[in-house]
């Protein structure tokens, strides 16, 4: 499959070159405000402006899953079926950023584009979503990325595996495919129950005219499916690119059988949540250099959610240490890797790169911010 | 007033230390109450507040382009006037100590906030969070007792230069925005003991010129120029908003500490003060504004000064809320908590600036039938040499 970027016209860059020129002379009468402060009140969503979306209707999927139609700024660049974007929304008045897989057909006739949330339980942002969110709400926005899309070169025979919400952004990747793209799609897909399964009908659809073959798990009957039993179902498994996203178990066990197998590089995981192995040591006093804020962190937290329940204004991109979006400097101290358990030092003065969505502290530390 | 430890009827006296302690537990009681309900609400009130202000501001000055229509030059200069009051007290005062911080929203954050006025918000922070709220109404710590150059304190030595204090003390506070900027670049200091080569100081004093000159810019050039013909009446009524905000908020101000009543306290008092103790000082040290629900909002809820001392980095707009229980406190350990309507609490701070731009006692002695004599000594006390300035001040404190 390929994906065309629509290659922006050359007035576009003069015409955002003169709008900042005009933004800088209206500066002189709105400072210390700036013209889009102003702007921002009438129409959020204008090209220029910090990328956000509104959130026009929430369609329920399953029980616990429902859809987002979001209306992106005019900024908002198309994405690549299999991404995901960020999302700031504020619940109970704080902002929380978390990755959603986008779910929609490309170049939809209204301009929106949806994510589909599963509510986890006592999830801050999946149940505010899903349960309490109010169409006309706004939202920030950071454009899509992530490389859990298919190659340039489509293959053949693809194999999706996915669990729970980790349908999405296969779905994502299915909804855009072209008819005479992968025309050889096997999907194992794994809820709960029939009722549970995210874009059931759409998938049973799919099957039926032939598209895709689909192996449903319900696991409440049929309990799980491990590795070996998705080969056993998938003869072929090895001549087929596979794209897998769900459990952290799941993916582990199926890295494990493909690597096994010597196949490993055809298989592509997508991760919606750090593994983390290490949480029980100790933590410590962690120091902002730059503003100045000083507090107690446990080992178990990561740095960045500490910082962000201290009120401190803090990068940050997937939140699960992929993206290095929010990497900052360690000056001093100690940090552990949740994900690995190793501790990175640094003496006074250093500069070592930490990512903090995946660090806790290890005794006392500071961090240049 | 005199510094609290040097009273003879010491008003916390009767607290033993474990009072003490507990008053602190109680007050960090309330103070987390509101952090764990902090919301969706309380967002909702900033991001109004600040919608409010914008489109005030916006309205006002569009209607001030017509500014050579008489009705059209009231109209605007009331809106310019409370859109900067408000973006001044209950908007940049508040963000600024970091009271909405906690709902991670960037474009209203005290790291990023800039407001409406002269003294640079990186500044101004410093000198006020940092300083004023952890010395608040310590003698020689505080510099906002006076801002270094009124004498609001009897333990502040009387000079004959502060005969001038009420006139210059009204000047200060027409053109306040300007005395805090100068304040908060310590220039006083800095001149007095001249170091104002000292890079630091440059750089400062670089981004306070900057930020002035961006102000007045904007208020005395841009929007004069836009009204076109109305240049004049314009420029005129942004100069009597900009007057306005000054004298409203420098009268909130003097009403936070200044009144008669309101507790100072020696620098030695503070060398290992506890949690506690320093709850107490905030509680002495601080006045708070009777009134209305707009009064609240326009004073930046500085209304509730004992509460927002007490917790400096709550939302203003709980202040009121928790303000019973603070209030219950003060009576359960026999505290006075200092309340009163504005106008009480100006004129309070009105009358303690002209009593203390008189030596000590001097008032007190005076009568009208002792008028010239008295007069005469006041003469003297400021044209005498050091030594007979010392012996006069000295019988006046003996004979009030
Ligand atoms: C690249 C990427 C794409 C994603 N795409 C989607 C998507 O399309 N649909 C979707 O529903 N979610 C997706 N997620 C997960 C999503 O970002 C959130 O992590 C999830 O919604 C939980 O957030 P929360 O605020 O509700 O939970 P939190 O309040 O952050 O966490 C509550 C509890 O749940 C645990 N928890 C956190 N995340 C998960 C999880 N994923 N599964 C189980 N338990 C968890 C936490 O450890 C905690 O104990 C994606 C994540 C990434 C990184
Ligand atoms: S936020 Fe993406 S790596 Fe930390």
């Amino acid at each position: 499959m390929t994906v065309t970027q629509p290659s922006p016209s050359s007035t576009r860059p003069r015409l955002s070159a003169l709008r900042d020129r005009v933004f800088k002379l209206a500066e002189l009468a709105t400072t210390p405000l700036l013209p889009s402060d102003y702007l921002d009140l009438v129409d959020p969503l204008r090209s220029g402006a910090a990328l956000r979306g509104r959130i026009e209707a929430v369609e329920h999927e399953t029980r616990d899953a429902a859809t987002i139609v979001i209306r992106p700024g005019r900024d908002w660049q198309p994405h690549v079926p299999g991404q995901y974007v960020r999302i700031g929304i504020d619940v109970d008045g704080v902002r929380q950023w978390r990755a959603y897989s986008i779910t929609s057909v490309l170049g939809r006739a209204d301009g929106c584009f949806t994510i589909t949330v599963k509510a986890i339980p006592d999830g801050k942002v999946s149940n505010h979503l899903v349960h309490r969110t109010e169409p006309g709400t706004i939202v920030q926005l950071d454009q899509a990325t992530g490389e859990f899309v298919l190659p340039q070169q489509t293959p053949d025979k693809a194999l999706f595996v996915t669990a729970g919400s980790g349908i999405t952004p296969v779905m994502g990747i299915l909804r855009n495919l072209a008819d005479d793209d992968l025309t050889d799609v096997v999907l194992i897909h794994s809820a709960p129950t029939a009722d549970d399964v995210i874009f059931g009908a759409e998938l049973r659809e799919l099957a039926a005219a032939g598209r895709i073959r689909l192996v449903e798990q319900h696991t409440d009957t049929d309990g799980m499916l491990d590795a070996a039993s998705i080969a056993a179902l998938v003869p072929d498994l090895a001549e087929r690119s596979t794209w897998a996203c769900g459990p952290l178990p799941m993916l582990e066990a199926l890295e494990q059988y493909w690597d096994d197998a010597g196949v490993a590089d055809r298989l592509y995981t997508e991760r919606f949540r750090p593994a983390i192995v290490a949480g029980d040591g100790e933590g410590g006093t962690v120091t902002f250099t730059a503003n100045g804020t000083t507090l107690e962190a446990d080992g178990s937290t990561p740095i960045l959610d500490a910082a962000e329940d201290a009120g401190v204004l803090m990068p940050s991109g997937c939140r699960m240490g992929i993206c290095f979006g929010c990497v900052l400097p360690l000056r001093e101290g100690a940090v552990r890797d949740l994900r690995t358990g190793e501790v990175t030092t640094a003496a006074p003065g250093d500069g070592v790169l930490v990512q903090t969505c995946v660090s806790a502290a290890a005794g006392a530390c500071a961090i240049d911010h | 007033m005199t510094v609290i430890q040097k009273k003879p009827d010491n008003p916390i006296a009767h607290l033993t230390a474990e009072d003490i302690e507990l008053l602190g537990k109680q007050l960090d009681a309330i103070r987390q109450s509101v952090i764990d309900t902090r919301g969706e609400d309380d967002a909702r009130y900033i991001r109004t507040v600040i919608d409010v202000h914008r489109k005030l501001e916006l309205g006002s000055r569009a209607v001030l382009l017509a500014s050579g229509f008489p009705p059209a030059w009231v109209l605007g200069t009331i809106g310019l006037s409370v859109a900067k009051i408000l973006e001044n007290m209950e908007i940049g005062h508040n963000i600024l100590h970091g009271q909405w911080d906690w709902m991670r929203d960037p474009k209203i954050h005290s790291t990023t906030w800039e407001w409406d006025m002269a003294s640079p918000a990186e500044q101004w922070k410093h000198s006020h969070n940092q300083l004023h709220h952890t010395y608040t109404n310590v003698l020689g710590k505080d510099n906002d007792l006076g801002y270094g150059i009124m004498r609001v304190d009897e333990d502040q030595k009387w000079v004959p230069a502060y005969l001038l204090q009420p006139l210059w003390s009204f000047v200060n506070a027409c053109f306040f925005e300007y005395g805090i900027a100068a304040y908060d670049l310590e220039l006083g200091k800095v001149v007095a003991t001249g170091q104002t080569k000292d890079p630091e100081f440059r750089r400062r004093a670089k981004e306070v010129l900057g930020k002035i000159g961006r102000q007045v810019r904007k208020d005395y050039v841009i929007h004069p120029l836009l009204s076109g013909p109305n240049f004049v009446p314009t420029l005129a009524a942004n100069f009597v908003a900009n007057v306005v905000r000054n004298l409203w908020s420098n009268s909130v101000i003097l009403c936070g500490h200044f009144p008669e009543g309101v507790e100072t306290f020696e620098k030695k008092s503070i060398d290992g003060e506890t949690k506690g103790e320093w709850y107490v000082r905030q509680m002495l040290g601080s006045a708070n504004i009777s009134g209305s629900k707009a009064m609240h909002i326009m004073t930046g809820n500085l209304s509730h000064q004992i509460e927002h001392h007490l917790f400096p980095d709550l939302p203003s707009n709980r202040y009121a809320e928790i303000a019973p229980q603070v209030k219950a406190l003060f009576d359960e350990y026999g505290l006075n908590y200092h309340s009163a309507p504005l106008h009480k609490q100006v004129y309070s701070a009105w009358h303690k600036i002209f009593r203390l731009s008189l030596p000590n006692g001097w008032l007190d002695n005076t009568t009208p039938k002792n008028l010239p004599s008295q007069l005469v000594k006041l003469w003297k006390m400021s044209t005498g040499s050091k030594a007979t300035r010392r012996r006069l001040l000295k019988a006046e404190m003996a004979a009030a």
